[in-house]
């Protein structure tokens, strides 16, 4: 039942071309974060903002490459699930951080 | 060789866990016996365990779930006997490490595999049917997912006889939980039970988000979607949403006890305050999860036995939605004690009390729902009527709880325990309880027994007053959740109380399964018999086919006019299951057995992950892995049902229906 629907949708699956430009960008942001924290060459603070930027970038690359999310007609469901998602990670992670900054302050943990 | 696993692993010299063992091991044998005497292990391979069907399914997700609540319940009377003697240097039957693991064990079985394994049984009955389809989206994804459910279930009750259970509590806070403090087996038991039945879970939620979004028959637009398909579609949501968080925080915690590292330990820069947040980010949506389509029961009940449409349907989908979100913005009321202060405590407790509103909304829905009409007193009812008393009190006291303020006070006190009692056996346990009574003929083609239904509601109302009311005063009193024995005298009567009810509860259980023993001997009674497939007068999809349902459910697609649909075509006359009409070959999915294997080798990877036996874990990950590979490359998955054979199933339907009809 569920092959006749698979491809309704209209969704690209796509090319061996875009899969290696999507794995090769991911080993570069991941080598590079990896180096970054390996080479001590930054400040901690800088360190960790760089590894959460570069993991950020990497969210998208894996979006575009591999989940073939882009803006078109078709994935309109795609699109909404996808704000969903960026809704409920947001809430949860800007949530935890509201939670534990004030648990650090009143606990004097950090 | 064997890991950590050897003969002092087994407790022979406790006798409870001996006399367990003995009673399981008769029992299963019994059975195994009774299956090969009967020469029915091909019948029930064939047709049960390597079905695809949603609905056989649903039935075995529910065997599960009955069977676990027995289990749970078990841990539930040992509990309260145990108080009632532990008084004043009596120190019981229990000694602390056997009671923590009964705690512990309690929590754990009763949320994730006897309510979620219900919840999830009732989706499938229900769903697919609801909506005019003719199976899930992902039938063999279905098949995987209970599997994985069944095996974690079983993972857990081998803790019981082989080595020993977690002792911290059904959500294991660190830094109890790491190996530092507990480096017994029991917590990796907990772990990967409960990792193992959350793959199957999330599966569950991809299946039905999929098939509520693109299967609905034509015409059934999303304001036209039956209620409680509704709550099955939000309750999807939230499980892809929040189980991938609590499959993170229970990897960290894995990741802390296997391989040493620090998320969450006292050194080495862990904060095990960030596991509370974390497993709470999961745990407040996972009570939504299951009291979503408790409501959703509820809305279906109330509206057929009121013989009117339900009241306020925009305002129940939109107040359905509502909760989904917000459930999401709560999930700090669970620690306001842990010391994040007071702006983020007022932000979560005012959030907390917000979520009362579309929950009210509810109630008053089906109160409107069945003023002025004309109510039919049926068992399901009862339950209905039941739970809103029932869980409107535990309202209440959650939104007490809310206070953070009050918190303060009554956090994991005995008031806690029986205000998520209230809510979660008056709210959850009655709905799925009352979806069974109401589904049930639906699935076998015979009615429940009402007077044995009456009896257990009964049973379970009053004995749920008598063993929680005490727990409330109790939390007043100050005593709180977990003791294993105390001396203050003025305690030990609230807790005999308390005990008199889970007996009460347990006379509820009883009638249950007379009910279900009755029901079954009478079930072809001519009053008890279905032949119509619509026994309530019911007013959705799933009552418009026969009882039991053919396997492909509908012939015909229905064509959707109008919210309630089969209400519908009944007032207008319009035979929905168009007989008569010229069949057309059905497309199905075939049985595989790929979903019993994956959950088989799963089983063994678990079992010697915890013992750490790690060439047997390596052989149950490459049996996944290898199963996984091989019904991925088999393209033999599917098959067409002749338009004769399909002629043959519903010409038989209708014959009985005219025939009865006749009479």
């Amino acid at each position: 039942m569920a092959h006749a629907h698979t491809n309704a949708s209209g969704e690209s699956h796509g090319s061996y071309g875009s899969y290696l430009i999507g794995f090769v960008l991911a080993v570069i942001l991941t080598v590079a974060s990896f180096a970054i924290v390996m080479s001590h060459s930054l400040s901690p603070s800088g360190t960790l903002l760089s590894i959460a930027a570069l993991a950020a970038i990497q969210v998208v690359v894996h979006l575009i490459f591999f989940l073939h999310m882009n803006a078109s007609s078709e994935q309109r469901w795609n699109v909404m699930a996808f704000a969903f998602t960026v809704m409920f990670v947001g809430i949860l992670v800007l949530g935890s951080l509201f939670i534990m900054h004030y648990t650090a302050i009143n606990m004097m943990s950090r | 060789m064997l890991g950590k696993l050897s003969f002092a692993a087994i407790p022979y010299d406790v006798p409870i866990l001996v006399g367990t063992f003995l009673g399981v091991a008769v029992a299963g044998l019994a059975v195994l016996g009774l299956v090969t005497y009967y020469g029915k292990w091909g019948y029930l391979w064939r047709e049960w365990l390597t079905s695809v069907d949603h609905k056989r399914l649903g039935v075995m997700y529910i065997v599960l779930a009955l069977v676990m609540l027995f289990r749970g319940f078990a841990d539930a009377i040992m509990m309260r006997s145990q108080l009632a003697l532990a008084y004043a240097g009596n120190p019981g039957y229990l000694p602390p490490h056997h009671y923590d693991q009964i705690f512990s064990a309690h929590g754990t079985i009763m949320i994730f595999f006897m309510a979620m394994a219900f919840m999830t049984g009732l989706f499938n009955i229900v769903v697919p049917l609801q909506i005019g389809a003719r199976d899930v989206a992902f039938p063999f994804l279905n098949s995987l997912s209970f599997w994985m459910t069944t095996i974690s279930a079983v993972l857990i009750n081998v803790s019981l006889f082989i080595g020993e259970f977690s002792q911290c509590g059904w959500l294991a806070y660190p830094p109890l939980s790491e190996s530092q403090f507990s480096p017994g087996v029991g917590v990796d038991y907990y772990i990967w039970a409960v990792q193992l039945s959350g793959v199957g879970t999330l599966l569950t939620g991809v299946n039905f988000f999929t098939t509520i979004v693109k299967m609905r028959a034509p015409g059934m637009t999303f304001m036209k979607m039956p209620i409680f398909t509704w709550t099955a579609l939000t309750a999807s949501v939230l499980i892809m949403v929040s189980f991938p968080v609590l499959t993170v925080a229970l990897g960290l915690l894995g990741l802390d006890r296997y391989l040493g590292m620090h998320f969450f330990t006292n050194d080495g820069g862990g904060n095990q305050m960030l596991y509370l947040s974390l497993i709470w980010a999961w745990g407040h949506p996972e009570v939504y999860i299951l009291i979503l389509p408790a409501f959703g029961v509820f809305s279906e009940v109330t509206s057929t036995f009121s013989r009117k449409p339900l009241f306020g349907y925009n305002t129940m989908v939109y107040a359905t939605c509502a909760i989904m979100v917000l459930s999401f913005l709560v999930w700090l009321h669970h620690f306001f004690t842990m010391g994040a202060g007071a702006d983020v405590n007022a932000f979560f407790g005012i959030m907390t009390m917000i979520i009362s509103i579309p929950t009210g909304v509810k109630i008053f829905n089906w109160l409107f729902t069945m003023y002025k009409g004309r109510v039919e007193f049926h068992a399901t009812m009862y339950w209905t009527i039941g739970f809103i008393i029932t869980f409107s009190i535990g309202g209440m006291t959650g939104v007490m709880m809310a206070i953070p303020a009050a918190d303060f006070v009554l956090h994991n006190s005995l008031f806690l325990i029986a205000h998520f009692h209230n809510v979660i056996i008056g709210g959850v346990y009655f709905g799925y309880v009352a979806g069974m009574n109401f589904w049930f003929p639906k699935v076998f083609g015979f009615k429940l027994n009402e007077a044995w239904g009456k009896r257990a509601f009964w049973f379970w109302l009053v004995g749920f007053y008598f063993a929680f009311v005490p727990l409330y005063v109790l939390g007043f009193e100050g005593m709180t959740r977990r003791l294993n024995h105390y001396d203050n005298p003025a305690w030990h009567p609230w807790l005999l109380i308390a005990f008199g009810g889970a007996l009460l509860i347990a006379c509820g259980i009883v009638c249950q399964l007379m009910q279900i023993y009755v029901s079954i001997r009478d079930r072809a009674l001519p009053e008890n018999v279905d032949v119509t497939g619509d026994p309530w007068d019911a007013r959705t999809l799933e009552w418009s086919t026969s009882s039991p349902p053919p396997f492909y459910n509908f012939a015909v697609v229905p064509h959707v006019h109008d919210l309630d649909a089969f209400a519908h075509d009944k007032e207008m006359g319009v035979d929905t299951r168009a007989a008569g009409s010229t069949y057309e070959q059905i497309h199905m999915p075939k049985n595989t057995a790929a979903g019993f294997f994956v959950g088989v080798f799963s089983l063994v990877l678990g079992f010697a992950a915890i013992w750490y036996i790690w060439w047997l874990a390596a052989i149950g990950l490459l049996g996944v892995i290898v199963t996984v590979i091989m019904r991925s490359a088999d393209n033999d998955v599917d098959y067409y049902v002749p338009a004769s054979e399909v002629a043959r199933i519903e010409n038989e339907h209708t014959r009985k229906i005219m025939a009865q009809a006749a009479e």
